[in-house]
C-alpha cells in the first residue's frame, strides 16, 4: 500500500488562512486646518498598518508547521494594492483587493460586514487573522465585529499560538491582569499583539515573483449581498456629526532656562520625592 | 445597519465587568456617567454583570442609582461568545437605548460582537458623552490619531453602543437612592467552540500603572538608543520609563509601556514628559496625574496646556544635566 493511501489526504485538506490588512497614512497623528476644519491628509504617504504585519507574520509561521495557503484581504482604494504586493514579498499566496466606491466611509459595523462578505465570496476559511488595531481608526473593534458576522469565536490580544491543527487552535492571550490559554475550534478568528510576531523582512525573490502575481479585485458585484445600502457610509450605523479641534484649555506659560538651570528647576519640583 | 423603532428603546444599560467577584472600577465610572445622562433623558439606569462568583456584586453596587441590577451566573470563565449570548438576551429583554461598556480587554472583545448582533452602531473609547436635542447619544472621541475630535451619532439604530476607557469618567458617588431591585439568574449558556485551558495572574509591580514617578518618552526622542538616557533618568528617580504612541509604532517601546487612550491610563505622583507633544489621545491617559513636568522645544505644544510645570527646552540638553545632578547628589 502506498503511504499516501494509508493516511488519505482529504481533498482540500490544506488549511485556508485569511489575513486582513489595511493601508493607513504613514503619519498617524494627522492635523487639521484650525480655520477651515479640513483634515490635512493630502500628500501623506500611505503604509501598511504595522499591527497587520504581525497578523501576516503569525500566518506565515503557521504555514511553516502546517499545510496552508494564505490569502490577504485589504479594503481600500486601488492604491491599496501595494499592501498586497508587500504581503506577497513576505510570503502571502493570494491577494484580494476589496475595492468599490460603495464601500467608502464605512464604520465598524459596515467595515466588518464588507470583510465578511468578501471573505465568504472567496471561500470557506479555517482561520482569520487580524492585527490588534489600525493606527488611523484606532478602535480595535473590527476584528470582533467580523467574527460575529462570520458567526465564529474569536480571541483578541493573542501573544502566542501554542499549536494549530486542522480542527483547533490553542492560543495564549492577555487580559488586563492575567494571561489566558484557550482552545478554539476552527473556523475562528485570532487578533494578535504586534510585539510577539515581529514581521520578517520581505525577500527579494518573493518581491520579484510577487510583482507578477495577480491581485484579485472584489467589487460589490462579486459579493453575495449586492445591496449598496448595506455598505460604506449608507450601511454605517454611526455617522460623524462633526469634526472639531480639541478645546484648548488655559495656556500655561512655559518657563525657559538653559539645560542646567532647567534641570535644577525640574528636580526642585520633585522635592517631596524621597530620592535617596 | 438595522433601522430601529426608536421609541421602543429607552433606558441605559451599563455592563459591569467583574473579575473573581470584584467589580472593575470602570463599572462605577460608567454608572456615574449613565446617571448623569439618565437625568437629562429622564430615564433609568440598569446594570448587568456576568460571571462565576457574583455573591458580593450587589453589595459593591448597593449605593448606586440603579433601577435594576442583573446578575447572570455562569459556570465558566469569560469568553466573548458566551458573554455575548448572555448580554444579548439581557438587551433583548430590556431594550435599552444606550449600552455602556468599559474599554477594558474584556469589554473591547465583547462590544463589537454585541453591536453586530443588533446591527447597530458602536463608538469605541469615547472621552465624553452628551445628549442631543432629539435624545440621541453624542459620542465624542479623538479621531485621526488624536489631534482632532469627532462627535458621532447612532441616529437610526438601537441600542447605541459606546465603550469608555477606565479613568475617563467620574465614578458614581454614594447617595441616597431608591433601593435597587436585584435579579439573579443562573445561566446554562455554554459554547463548545471555546475552552479555557488555564489562567495565570500577571505579575504586578513593574507595570507603568504602578509607578509613582514616570519619565515619558515622546516623538522628540531622535533615535532608539537615546531611550537609554531616559531610562537612566527614570532609574535614578526610582521610577519607570513609559512612552507616547509614536515610539510604540516605531517598535522602540512595547505596547505595555504606552500611555494614552490606545495604551494605558496612568496616575503617577510625578510625570516628566520628554519631547511629548500631547495629542488628545495621549492626554486622555494622564488626566489623574498630579504633577506633570513637561519638557518640549515647542512653546506652543499642547502638553504645556495641562502641564503643571511646563519647561520650554531641549530634552537633549536638560536630561543629561538632570542625570549629572542626580549622580552628584548620590555621592554627597
Amino acid at each position: 500500500m502506498e503511504p499516501g493511501k494509508h493516511f488519505p489526504r482529504e481533498s482540500g485538506s490544506s488549511m485556508k488562512i485569511a489575513v486582513c490588512m489595511k493601508q493607513v497614512p504613514a503619519v498617524s497623528e494627522g492635523n487639521m486646518d484650525p480655520k477651515t476644519g479640513v483634515l490635512l491628509r493630502a500628500g501623506m504617504e500611505a503604509i501598511v498598518n504595522v499591527y497587520d504585519l504581525a497578523a501576516l507574520e503569525a500566518a506565515l509561521r503557521m504555514k511553516e508547521s502546517i499545510d496552508a495557503s494564505i490569502h490577504v484581504f485589504t479594503m481600500g482604494p486601488s492604491k491599496a494594492e501595494s499592501v498586497l504586493r508587500e504581503a506577497f514579498a513576505m510570503g502571502a499566496d493570494e491577494g484580494w483587493l476589496i475595492c468599490d466606491k460603495a464601500f467608502a466611509g464605512a464604520d465598524v459595523l459596515a467595515t466588518s460586514y464588507t470583510l465578511m462578505q468578501a471573505i465568504r465570496a472567496v471561500g470557506d476559511f479555517d482561520l482569520i487573522l487580524c492585527g490588534k488595531q489600525t493606527t488611523d481608526g484606532d478602535t480595535a473593534q473590527v476584528s470582533g465585529g467580523l467574527a460575529r458576522w462570520m458567526d465564529i469565536p474569536h480571541a483578541n490580544w493573542v501573544t502566542e499560538v501554542i499549536n494549530i491543527s486542522h480542527k483547533e487552535i490553542n492560543v495564549r492571550y492577555n487580559m488586563e491582569n492575567s494571561t489566558v490559554t484557550a482552545s478554539m475550534s476552527l473556523p475562528c478568528l485570532v487578533s494578535v499583539e504586534k510585539d510577539f510576531f515581529i514581521p520578517r523582512m520581505p525577500s527579494l525573490k518573493l518581491k520579484i515573483s510577487g510583482k507578477k502575481k495577480t491581485v484579485h479585485v472584489l467589487t460589490i458585484e462579486d459579493l453575495e449581498d449586492q445591496d449598496k445600502k448595506h455598505y460604506g457610509l449608507s450601511g454605517s450605523a454611526t455617522k460623524v456629526r462633526k469634526i472639531f479641534p480639541p478645546p484648548r484649555t488655559k495656556h500655561q506659560e512655559p518657563v525657559t532656562f538653559d539645560g542646567d538651570k532647567a534641570a535644577e528647576y525640574i528636580l526642585s519640583q520633585l522635592s517631596d520625592v524621597n530620592l535617596f | 445597519m438595522k433601522k430601529a423603532n426608536i421609541e421602543e428603546w429607552s433606558g441605559i444599560l451599563v455592563y459591569v465587568e467583574c473579575r473573581k467577584g470584584k467589580v472593575h472600577p470602570v463599572g462605577r465610572e460608567l454608572i456615574g456617567e449613565a446617571w448623569r445622562l439618565a437625568e437629562k433623558l429622564k430615564t433609568s439606569v440598569y446594570a448587568a454583570a456576568a460571571g462565576a462568583r457574583l455573591d458580593d456584586v450587589s453589595g459593591q453596587l448597593a449605593d448606586c442609582p440603579l433601577e435594576q441590577l442583573y446578575l447572570f451566573e455562569t459556570e465558566d470563565e469569560y469568553t466573548p461568545v458566551v458573554y455575548e449570548k448572555i448580554i444579548t438576551g439581557c438587551i433583548e429583554m430590556l431594550k435599552p437605548a444606550i449600552v455602556l461598556i468599559g474599554g477594558t480587554h474584556e469589554g473591547r472583545a465583547l462590544a463589537p460582537r454585541l453591536a453586530v448582533a443588533f446591527e447597530s452602531g458602536l463608538t469605541a473609547d469615547c472621552t465624553s458623552l452628551e445628549i442631543d436635542e432629539e435624545g440621541n447619544l453624542i459620542q465624542i472621541r479623538p479621531a485621526f490619531g488624536g489631534n482632532v475630535m469627532a462627535s458621532i451619532l447612532t441616529a437610526q439604530s438601537r441600542p447605541q453602543f459606546a465603550t469608555v476607557r477606565a479613568g475617563i469618567m467620574e465614578p458614581v458617588t454614594a447617595g441616597h437612592f431608591q433601593k435597587m431591585a436585584v435579579v439573579r439568574r443562573r445561566m446554562n449558556v455554554t459554547d463548545e467552540r471555546v475552552r479555557i485551558l488555564g489562567m495565570k495572574e500577571t505579575e504586578r509591580g513593574d507595570s507603568i500603572t504602578d509607578q509613582k514617578i514616570l519619565v515619558v518618552a515622546g516623538r522628540g526622542v531622535r533615535k532608539k538608543g537615546d531611550l537609554e538616557m531616559l531610562r537612566e533618568l527614570a532609574k535614578l528617580l526610582g521610577g519607570g520609563l513609559a512612552s507616547s504612541r509614536a515610539l510604540v509604532e516605531k517598535g522602540w517601546m512595547s505596547p505595555g509601556e504606552q500611555i494614552g487612550l490606545s495604551g494605558n491610563t496612568v496616575s503617577p505622583q510625578y510625570m516628566i514628559t520628554c519631547g511629548v507633544s500631547g495629542t488628545v489621545q495621549f492626554m486622555a491617559g494622564i488626566k489623574q496625574t498630579k504633577n506633570i513636568i513637561a519638557i518640549n522645544t515647542d512653546s506652543r505644544s499642547r502638553i504645556f496646556e495641562i502641564a503643571h510645570y511646563p519647561v520650554c527646552g531641549d530634552l537633549y540638553e536638560i536630561v543629561p544635566k538632570m542625570i549629572e545632578r542626580l549622580k552628584c547628589k548620590s555621592f554627597e
